[in-house]
């Protein structure tokens, strides 16, 4: 079922990136066409086969429960757009 | 001329004292002040960072100091974060980022003694075949057709790396491979690229773009130079969880390996409908080669290999959809003002992200959304199950597959880029192996009519990479593989077609 431009913008409010609407058309088209063209994954018989979420080789480890690393503000803030003492700062949330 | 070197050889004559790394690391340095303005492989050169590094190999080896890699130069993906040193991933929004810390990979690196001649191009966040996508501008493919001067692409995403190592900028690069990012870049640009198993190479500190697929490698001029790379980036890392605790073998020896005696299959399936006749011809000949090595030649069938791209264009946007949502303005990267948070968010990332990786955000979300992830996202996972059932049953027959890298050779700036879907086409033979976490390597194989070099794969079993080494090199030997492109170091510009 293709998409509509209401849907792709329910889809860009999700993912949180700004559209126009000239893109929400643009894109209605875009995201149709590879829809479509994935479309053909319909015609595999999948009736009892296991997903597959990834292919490492490795199971998931354990390790001791202890601190290893830390106490560096500087770094983890020397990104930020904006700082407010070792605080990350953003618009205000909460009226 | 040093900037003809192998790595091989660089490091021979580093260990001879013929040379230093200080002068080996500014003679590519000066080729890359020559080239790079016009070829764009490089978005920062760290020229300061690299010779206090070289002069600090050249200490370390007259106090008789060993290291894999000690004063060889290499380029570095801007993909992997660098200590200090930008890291964009080709985007508008990290295009200020300088991370406080090391990746795994370039940790391992720098341990070896390598000196980082900077960060290298590429598509934004690794999406892309032909580094168009990249915010810091295309890279133009080194190789010409010949009596033509047309810009043609280098592949991707590692495109930056390809060119800086086929002009002589570099004389190895790292890379990283989602769906051939490795692989196809390296044909495009007439040199060698590996695409290891997964796990084999820390992701640590890499800038994630699909977390199940993703994997560094090593991009050089010859196999040996590669396995010389690998052996250093490989190996185990507590800090990804994915990471592989097998020990690392001595690939450079299984470069001298003898094939003989391997078993190589032939997928049916990879001879796609329009595929050039040209490059049927040197799949044919890569046969015989093997096949003169003495290995031994089977047909097989990867009866799903026709749905890889389809899969993959489900679960890879699937993973950056949720990866990329770290990009929000708030902790790095840039930030777009907005009257509240949300709004804050939606201006961000409309400002900093690209088309491509917009659309496969959108897309990923689509797929992972209320009501549409069994039809989509779980339908992919469990065909990728299928891919990977393929492979296992091909390598309980055969040791290795040899097929084309890619369905063309380099093509123009634009040819491709009008509609996504036939740029994703580029990935058709890289992809399935990215599916099954197998290794592929790509090796320089021959040209085409136009003089423009075109690759074949080699994909092995889970941790297979010495046997890739030991048939790439068979098949470097076979292919006597000299061409150089037009745009290289020590020829001036203009003398190009």
């Amino acid at each position: 079922m293709p998409l509509d431009t209401a849907t792709v913008r329910r889809i860009a409010r999700l993912a949180r990136i700004g559209i126009t609407d000239d893109e929400a058309g643009r894109l209605q088209g875009e995201l149709n066409g590879i829809l479509g063209w994935v479309e053909q994954l319909s015609e595999i018989d999948v009736e009892g086969v296991q997903p597959l979420s990834g292919v490492g080789q490795a199971a998931l480890r354990m390790r001791e429960d202890k601190v290893t690393d830390g106490n560096k503000v500087d770094a983890v803030l020397s990104n930020a757009p904006e700082r407010a003492g070792p605080f990350f700062a953003v618009p205000k949330v909460v009226e | 001329m040093l900037t003809d070197l192998s790595l091989a050889d660089i490091l021979k004559g580093l260990e001879a004292r013929s040379f230093s790394s200080v002068e080996v690391t500014d003679a590519f340095l000066g080729a890359i002040d020559a080239l790079n303005p016009r070829i764009n492989a490089f978005i920062t050169v760290d020229g300061q960072g690299a010779r206090a590094a070289a002069a600090e190999a050249d200490r370390r080896r007259a106090a008789g100091e060993a290291g894999a890699l000690l004063g060889v130069p290499v380029a570095i993906k801007d993909l992997f974060c660098t200590e200090g040193v930008r890291t964009t991933a080709a985007s508008r929004i990290l295009q200020h980022f300088v991370p406080p810390y090391e990746s795994g990979v370039t940790a391992r690196m720098k341990r070896d003694g390598a000196v980082f001649l900077g960060k290298t191009n590429l598509d934004e966040f690794a999406m892309g075949s032909s580094n168009l996508t990249s915010a810091f501008g295309p890279v133009e493919n080194p190789w010409k057709r010949r009596g033509d001067d047309a810009v043609l692409v280098p592949g991707g995403s590692s495109g930056g790396s390809a060119a800086a190592v086929a002009a002589g900028l570099a004389p190895g690069a790292t890379g990283t491979d989602t769906g051939g990012s490795i692989r196809q870049p390296a044909a495009f640009c007439g040199i060698t690229g590996i695409k290891p198993t997964y796990g084999r190479c820390s992701r640590w500190g890499t800038i994630a773009f699909a977390s199940s697929l993703d994997q560094a490698g090593p991009m050089a001029r010859t196999v040996e130079d590669c396995a010389i790379l690998l052996g250093s980036m490989a190996g185990f890392d507590l800090l990804d969880s994915t990471s592989a605790d097998v020990p690392v073998p001595d690939y450079r020896a299984a470069c001298g390996a003898n094939p003989r005696g391997l078993r190589i299959g032939i997928p049916k399936e990879y001879h796609a409908d329009g595929l050039p006749a040209e490059i049927e011809a040197l799949w044919r000949q890569g046969i015989e080669w093997l096949r003169d090595a003495g290995c031994e030649i089977v047909d097989v069938s990867l009866p799903h290999t026709k749905y890889g791209l389809a899969t993959y264009y489900i679960v890879a946007p699937a993973e950056c959809s949720s990866n990329l949502a770290r990009y929000d303005g708030v902790r790095f990267g840039e930030r777009v003002p907005g009257e509240d948070l949300i709004e804050l968010y939606e201006r961000t990332r409309a400002a900093g992200f690209g088309e491509e990786v917009k659309r496969r955000i959108l897309i990923g979300t689509y797929v992972l959304s209320a009501g549409y992830y069994d039809a989509y996202y779980l339908k992919a996972q469990k065909v990728r199950s299928l891919i990977l059932r393929d492979f296992t049953e091909a390598f309980g027959r055969v040791d290795a597959l040899l097929t084309p890298t890619a369905p063309s050779a380099a093509f123009a700036a634009g040819q491709k880029f009008d509609d996504p879907i036939k740029m994703y086409l580029n990935d058709v033979f890289t992809v399935p192996a990215s599916m099954a976490g197998v290794p592929g390597i790509s090796v320089p194989a021959g040209l085409d009519a136009s003089g423009l070099p075109l690759g074949l794969q080699l994909l092995g079993p889970h941790f297979g990479e010495e046997r890739l080494f030991s048939l790439g090199a068979a098949l470097e030997r076979a292919a006597g593989f000299t061409h150089r492109p037009a745009l290289r170091a020590g020829i001036p510009a203009g003398a190009a077609a």
